[in-house]
């Protein structure tokens, strides 16, 4: 049975279904409870499932997760709301030194099931801190899973796969997409889900290869759909750590291009590593240099200039044009 | 700049005068058998024998770093025998004494300084986590756990309460007053064991605080007290108390042990930098362990032989303590792999097995006499 949903309401389904099926999932944040948070993802888990369960918290981030590093010591799921993605660094120590970490400092002998959902990216008319994408500090972290989502689909099943990992996973949202809707099974079994580390070919195509993640698999689409002179191959990444190669050079040595799309500054980003692997992996089947679209290597702008600083439609455009200028 | 009101030094509970006198309080009554002394005694003597026997394992390179426990055995025997075997401790990296306590052999301590393990030992196992060396961020991970216990309706008599220990320095990182702050608006079972050992390395108390450490607590809103960290009964008693307290459901407690780091911070510090030896000679007339001596021989409930005994003891463990760090043996390369994931990783497989062959490489070329 399929049911119309936004994002943010597969998010807060997923994370519903969690805590029905383990008692040990937790909730925790800054105003989750009675509000259901500021995007309203936590709605109504508060009223159903109590206090010791969803937990308003001080608003200390260091102290979020470190916490919840404390109660998935003692055996809970926690899973830490950052209400803004440019409010995450307080909590930098604890998810870099001892999060990523404690499972391996202790040789196996401790999991720590946390999960973090990150709300990122820009494109609402925000004020500073509200629209970063911080997610390659992430995925150079050993220790973390890095995961995001494009579609209700995933985000419903995808945060349900997060919480029932035994390792950390940040789970980053696309806030200016909480708001797509998509139809989605709630009455399959989790199991039937792609597994959380595998991409998924968004739109097939022959000419070049175009790969996004989070709010830009969306641009992208729409990229592939603008092209009428290509046959553009999308591919939603969905897991930025681990990467799943096989997807990608599987793709890229059937099109001989690829094009990378994210809103986060390209140097040293999430699209550097990927396009160095394929250099490596693919070099004999490349037709031209894997082309990066990203924001530009400066601080997110003021609100009134995030159009020019995000790749959009034409930028993303433009970069799948020089791949065919070689 | 000093402001003589905030540095008065307040009254610290005593138990166990430094001439071995015992003294009563009224908040702590602590009734001790003359076993459960001379028992604190062998234990305040052999990790002393321990500690010295590492730093001197450092001193020939079988160590790559120790930091020494020397003058806070009190402090560490008196908080560690206070807790109750369901009970859980999360240790800074100087807390020999209280791992002892918890049943962890010195060669489990000694692996991570020797570099051959980050860690040594399960934390569930022992109920005492892994040493954290990020200043102050177990204070988080303790309060969190205490969370978990009340989540678990562990609370009661025979409940299980927490305690996380931390120095005078970690009270300045955000983290603790994080912890502080999440312990006393849940009312979490956590006590807060600080050793303020008048040094964070070369910086004294004045650098780290304008008030004395245990009236930080009244500001969140639990009770704080000091103790004098060189008194094992003091430091036994008061834990115990606060230990039942959290137990329960009274919430946290902070307890600052008010003792005195006689070595260097590690084995990498020169303290004759910083702090003068006439504080050092008085500190050394409240020595934790010869406070206890003088009091078992005044009162007759122990002789020469029970001593000769613990020091024949004492001088056994330190000769095994030295055999099993020669032993502990190198990790295999491939270890650099192991454990960063709860769940099957493709990449880290993929580079653990390139890395294989890449060593296997070697092996062939020697086989074959290119190198």
């Amino acid at each position: 049975m399929t049911t119309n949903l936004t994002i943010g309401k597969a998010i807060n389904a997923g994370l519903r279904r969690a805590m029905e099926s383990d008692p040990k999932v937790l909730v925790m944040g800054e105003d989750v409870g009675k509000l259901g948070g500021v995007f309203r993802i936590t709605d109504q888990l508060y009223k159903d499932f109590g206090a010791d369960r969803v937990i308003d918290t001080p608003l200390a981030e260091s102290g979020i997760i470190g916490t919840a590093i404390g109660l998935a010591l003692r055996g809970y799921r926690p899973v830490c709301e950052i209400q803004f993605d440019g409010f995450f660094f307080p909590a930098a120590n604890q998810t870099f030194t001892q999060l990523a970490k404690v499972r391996r400092r202790s040789a196996g002998a401790v999991t720590v099931p946390v999960v973090l959902r990150i709300p990122y990216g820009g494109g609402i008319g925000a004020v500073e801190h509200h629209s970063e994408s911080p997610e390659a500090y992430f995925a150079h972290t050993a220790g973390l899973r890095v995961v995001t989502v494009a579609n209700a689909v995933d985000a419903y099943w995808m945060i349900q796969q997060a919480i029932a990992s035994d390792d950390p996973v940040v789970f980053f949202e696309p806030k200016r997409r909480y708001y797509d809707k998509a139809d989605v099974d709630t009455t399959a079994d989790l199991g039937s889900a792609a597994p959380m580390h595998t991409a998924r070919v968004a739109r097939p195509g022959q000419d070049a290869t175009l790969l996004a993640y989070g709010p830009m698999v969306k641009t992208a689409l729409q990229a592939a759909q603008a092209d009428t002179e290509h046959d553009i191959e999308v591919i939603d990444l969905r897991s930025l750590a681990p990467v799943d190669y096989d997807t990608i050079t599987e793709s890229v040595r059937r099109t001989g291009r690829l094009v990378i799309a994210h809103e986060a500054p390209v140097s040293h980003g999430v699209g550097a590593e990927i396009a160095a692997r394929v250099t490596e992996s693919c070099f004999y089947h490349l037709e031209a240099p894997v082309i990066r679209v990203g924001a530009f290597d400066t601080p997110y702008p003021q609100s009134r200039l995030e159009e020019h600083y995000l790749p959009d439609l034409d930028r993303v455009l433009d970069g799948v044009d020089r791949a065919f200028t070689f | 700049m000093s402001n003589n009101t905030a540095q008065k030094q307040p009254e610290l509970v005593q138990l166990l005068t430094p001439e071995g006198e015992l003294r009563r309080h009224p908040d702590y009554p602590i009734d001790i058998s003359a076993e459960e002394m001379r028992g604190l005694y062998r234990d305040l003597v052999l990790v002393r024998r321990v500690d010295t026997e590492a730093v001197a394992l450092q001193r020939q390179g079988e160590l790559g770093l120790w930091a020494s426990l020397l003058g806070q055995e009190a402090a560490q025997i008196g908080s560690g025998r206070a807790l109750r075997p369901g009970d859980m401790a999360f240790p800074s990296y100087r807390e020999h004494g209280v791992a002892w306590c918890r049943g962890i052999r010195p060669r489990q301590l000694l692996s991570m300084f020797r570099g051959v393990s980050n860690g040594g030992w399960d934390p569930h196992e022992y109920g005492f986590h892994l040493y954290s060396i990020v200043i102050a961020s177990q204070t988080l991970h303790a309060t969190g756990y205490a969370m978990g216990v009340q989540r678990d309706g562990a609370l009661g008599a025979d409940g299980t309460a927490v305690i996380c220990y931390f120095g005078d320095g970690a009270t300045s990182q955000g983290d603790t007053s994080e912890a502080f702050n999440f312990a006393a608006v849940n009312n979490a079972p956590v006590v807060f064991f600080c050793q303020n050992n008048q040094w964070a390395i070369s910086e004294p108390p004045e650098r780290q605080a304008r008030v004395p450490l245990y009236r930080r607590a009244a500001g969140f809103g639990f009770p704080g007290v000091r103790i004098d960290g060189n008194d094992v009964l003091a430091s036994l008693a008061v834990t115990r108390a606060a230990l039942q307290h959290a137990r329960e459901g009274q919430g946290p407690m902070l307890i600052e042990a008010f003792t005195y780091r006689m070595g260097a911070h590690t084995t990498n510090d020169d303290p004759s930098r910083y702090r003068v030896s006439a504080e050092l000679e008085e500190w050394r007339s409240k020595d934790p362990i010869e406070r206890v001596r003088t009091h078992l021989t005044n009162e007759g409930i122990a002789d020469d032989a029970f001593f000769a005994e613990v020091d024949a003891e004492a001088e056994s463990i330190g000769e095994r303590v030295r055999r099993e760090c020669r032993e502990l043996p190198d990790p295999d390369p491939l270890d650099i792999f192991h454990e960063v994931y709860a769940e099957p990783n493709g990449h880290i497989d993929r580079q653990r097995a390139d890395f294989a062959d890449y060593l296997a490489s070697f092996e062939d070329a020697d086989a074959e006499g290119v190198r």
